[in-house]
């Protein structure tokens, strides 16, 4: 009764599992769940004080998608309703845990502070009279650098660092769109933010990213050792 | 010689995430491929950002806890009951 249909990822299966949820069907609920269960407790961990009152808001969010499902109109897809019931919960929890951050001033795109994407030192003075604003030397290149490598338990943990220091909104964007995949019209329903801004938190997010991947390739460059 | 018209390395840097995106211009992406046609440290950066997106997307292997599932399915057999 309850087998996925093969190769059904699209409107289809949508429909599909929303039937099956309709009809009790638990297979389908512990596919949502093992779909979007982690990616929701990400994204709620960015609103609220702890995991545990992240797992808190997150199953708040399947309770909230139960109990609507019987008025879910299928205007926007499955996935950006589930996320976008998960952030209301987590505004509201988050507001009553009043952490110190306001969400508007959160996500104001006015109020981003400029920050480079490389150290401004990298750069010849805009007065240099042949190449303003040129590379003082080239950035190092990562072609030697093996992908299992990149892949490697220590490098993960290492970039999963690099995120976990990000403010809070380029965790956000950065999380959807480039680790789990989402397309920006997606982050930008969910998050409730316009595609510029989206693009700002993107390129910053990234920026911080790949300056701490180079912080660590560079501290322990596979030239120095033949192995 | 830098004339006004051409991008730096700095100004370029900034643009990597739109140009990757596809929402630069036609005219700021003819500038952004002439400067790259000529700079080699550009294009190492590029693809140094290139190589950063590509290690995001396989970060995701983490599965859901069986103790969180378990617990979420019995939310789900108790609105089962209910409903
Ligand atoms: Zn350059």
């Amino acid at each position: 009764m309850s087998t996925i249909p093969a190769q059904a990822k699209t409107a289809t299966e949508e429909q599909w599992l929303i039937e099956s949820l309709r009809n009790g069907d638990e297979a389908a609920f512990a596919l949502l769940l093992e779909r979007y269960q982690v990616a929701l407790t990400r994204l709620a961990r960015m609103y609220v004080s702890s995991r545990e009152v992240a797992e808190e808001v997150a199953q708040e969010t399947w309770l909230g998608v139960l109990q609507g499902l019987d008025r879910f109109e299928g205007r926007s897809s499955l996935k950006t309703w589930i996320f976008t019931i998960l952030i209301n919960c987590a505004k509201t929890r988050g507001q009553r845990e009043s952490r110190s951050i306001p969400f508007s001033a959160m996500w104001n795109g006015d109020a981003e502070p400029y920050e480079p994407a490389a150290d401004p030192e990298r750069f010849l003075p805009p007065d240099h009279p042949e190449t303003p604003r040129h590379w003082v030397s080239f950035p190092n290149n990562w072609d030697t650098i093996p992908e299992e490598y990149l892949l490697a338990q220590e490098t993960r943990a290492y970039i999963e660092d690099a995120i976990e220091t990000l403010a809070p909104n380029q965790r956000a964007v950065i999380t959807l769109r480039d680790v789990e995949g989402w397309t920006s019209s997606e982050v930008c329903n969910v998050l409730g933010i316009s595609e510029t801004h989206q693009r700002v938190l993107l390129h910053r997010a990234r920026s911080k990213v790949r300056r701490a991947l180079e912080k660590y390739f560079d501290g322990k460059r596979p030239s120095a050792r033949t192995t | 010689m830098t004339t006004a018209n051409e991008l730096t390395c700095q100004e370029l840097i900034e643009l990597v995430t739109e140009y990757l995106e596809g929402t630069l211009s036609p005219t700021e992406r003819a500038r952004f491929d002439a400067h790259l046609g000529t700079c080699a440290g550009c294009r190492t950066w590029l693809e140094q950002m290139r190589r950063t997106i590509r290690t995001l997307g396989k970060l995701t292997e983490e599965s859901i806890p069986p103790e969180s599932k378990q617990e979420l399915l019995q939310l789900f057999r108790n609105w089962k009951k209910v409903s």
